[in-house]
């Protein structure tokens, strides 16, 4: 009721989520942040990681993100994420073949291969697979 | 008069052919569907992040960004020109061809002159058109367009900025279909690379503009962070956009070729129905003829 404030998780793909949550917790680039009501006009890139949100019946949901951007303005929230899956949504087989993937392209320090976007993708695909593990 | 069975297979053909037609207009709907509702799910992101970046950019110096700043000689041009990867849908790739080659020749004459202008062929039709003529191809993608993810803009977007920042090209350009409505599909042509002015002049939004955020990290990082976001979103949408147009284009190429095969059918039926009468008349008029012969005997 009272130390609500609207959600929204918003991806290219679609609206991911919507509705009052109680707190949400970020990984902010520059490290962890939590959002309450009533807290300060903010924006704030996105590392990938996982963010907790504590809806207003006090239920946990947990989304992988990859990255974007936060912004929260009068209890009003919106994360602008390139992707966004829920815990229970998250593909494990396809993040495990990503992730075996991009280990072997790592290992294999080819010249044609982009080392940094390989590595992002294994980033990506252990982010998957943790916040997936947990339920 | 035709013969009968030459008639009646010309309109076995032309039903068969009819049902073909027929069955790509209902295909081409249902892609249509499927490509519109994407539009619509990435209204809510395309918005915010619109929004985003005009507020940043009100409060930050536009010299400091490179993807900003307009070069003073424009000598490298890319052109992104996005097609299909099939035919059959009226005049949609032939337009956008007529168009790209319109602008290679006259806008970019003297880029062109000195082999400075490359494409970047999305769908098969231009990349056939443009490779066979002897244009220079940066790249192509093929079996792509109708089923574009943001990962993959985002990748090809990627490479694109990259060598933009070193360099390689100084002007970027996009060349569309644009979804106006089912049968309607209009040709657009968006400069990419330097962001241009006028986008982010607009401030019709109601956006918070002079709203004190704490920002993490600084404005001006934060606008690096999200400019190619924002560029990766631009070329999201496009092939949206076309995917959605050439749904549109062919399933009214379809449906008019549907209704005239069905005119076509009338018409033959007219005819077979004709030389069918002609011949049992004239099949009665021998057996008459015949019959009186053998009586006057």
């Amino acid at each position: 009721m009272a130390h609500h404030f609207e959600l929204e998780i918003v991806t290219p793909q679609k609206k991911e989520f919507s509705g009052n949550v109680e707190s949400v917790s970020c990984p902010g680039e520059q490290g962890r942040f939590q959002v309450l009501h009533n807290h300060a006009p903010f924006l704030s890139t996105l590392a990938i990681g996982v963010v907790k949100i504590v809806d207003e019946q006090g239920a946990e949901w947990r989304y992988a993100v990859s990255g974007g951007v936060a912004q929260v303005f009068h209890n009003n929230m919106q994360l602008l994420a390139d992707t966004a899956e829920r815990s229970d949504e998250i593909d494990v087989t396809r993040a495990q073949s990503a992730q075996q993937r991009a280990e072997e392209r790592l290992r294999q320090h080819a010249e044609d291969i982009d080392e940094e976007r390989a590595r992002a993708a294994l980033m990506r695909a252990v982010n998957r697979l943790k916040v997936a593990q947990k339920i | 008069m035709a013969n009968l069975r030459e008639i009646r297979s010309r309109i076995n053909g032309v039903r068969s052919t009819s049902k073909i037609t027929q069955a790509m207009k209902m295909v081409a709907a249902a892609k249509l569907r499927r490509a519109q509702d994407a539009i619509v799910s990435a209204r809510p992101y395309a918005y915010s992040l619109d929004g985003l970046v005009r507020h940043l950019l009100a409060r930050v110096d536009r010299n400091t960004l490179p993807v900003m700043t307009k070069r003073e000689e424009v000598e490298r041009v890319l052109l992104v020109v996005v097609t299909a990867d099939r035919g059959l849908c009226g005049a949609f790739n032939t337009n956008i061809i007529r168009h790209a080659t319109q602008r290679i020749h006259e806008t970019y004459a003297a880029q062109h002159e000195k082999g400075n202008v490359s494409l970047l062929c999305v769908g098969r039709r231009g990349y056939s058109h443009f490779s066979k003529r002897g244009y220079d191809i940066f790249g192509h993608h093929i079996g792509l367009i109708n089923s574009a993810t943001h990962a993959d803009a985002s990748v090809m977007m990627g490479d694109v900025l990259e060598r933009y920042l070193n360099g390689e090209f100084d002007h970027v350009e996009v060349i569309y279909n644009e979804f106006k409505s089912v049968i309607q599909q209009r040709i657009r042509e968006e400069q990419l690379l330097p962001l241009p002015e006028e986008k982010v002049e607009e401030t019709e939004g109601q956006y918070h503009q002079f709203v004190d955020y704490i920002y993490e990290p600084s404005e001006i990082e934060l606008m690096e962070y999200l400019i190619p976001k924002h560029l990766n979103f631009q070329l999201y949408r496009v092939f949206m956009e076309s995917n959605a147009a050439e749904q549109g284009a062919r399933m009214t190429a379809m449906d008019a070729a549907t209704t005239n095969a069905k005119e076509l059918i009338h018409d033959l039926q007219l005819s077979y129905n004709s030389a069918r009468q002609a011949s049992i008349t004239t099949e009665i008029l021998e057996i008459v003829s015949g019959a009186n012969a053998l009586k006057a005997e």
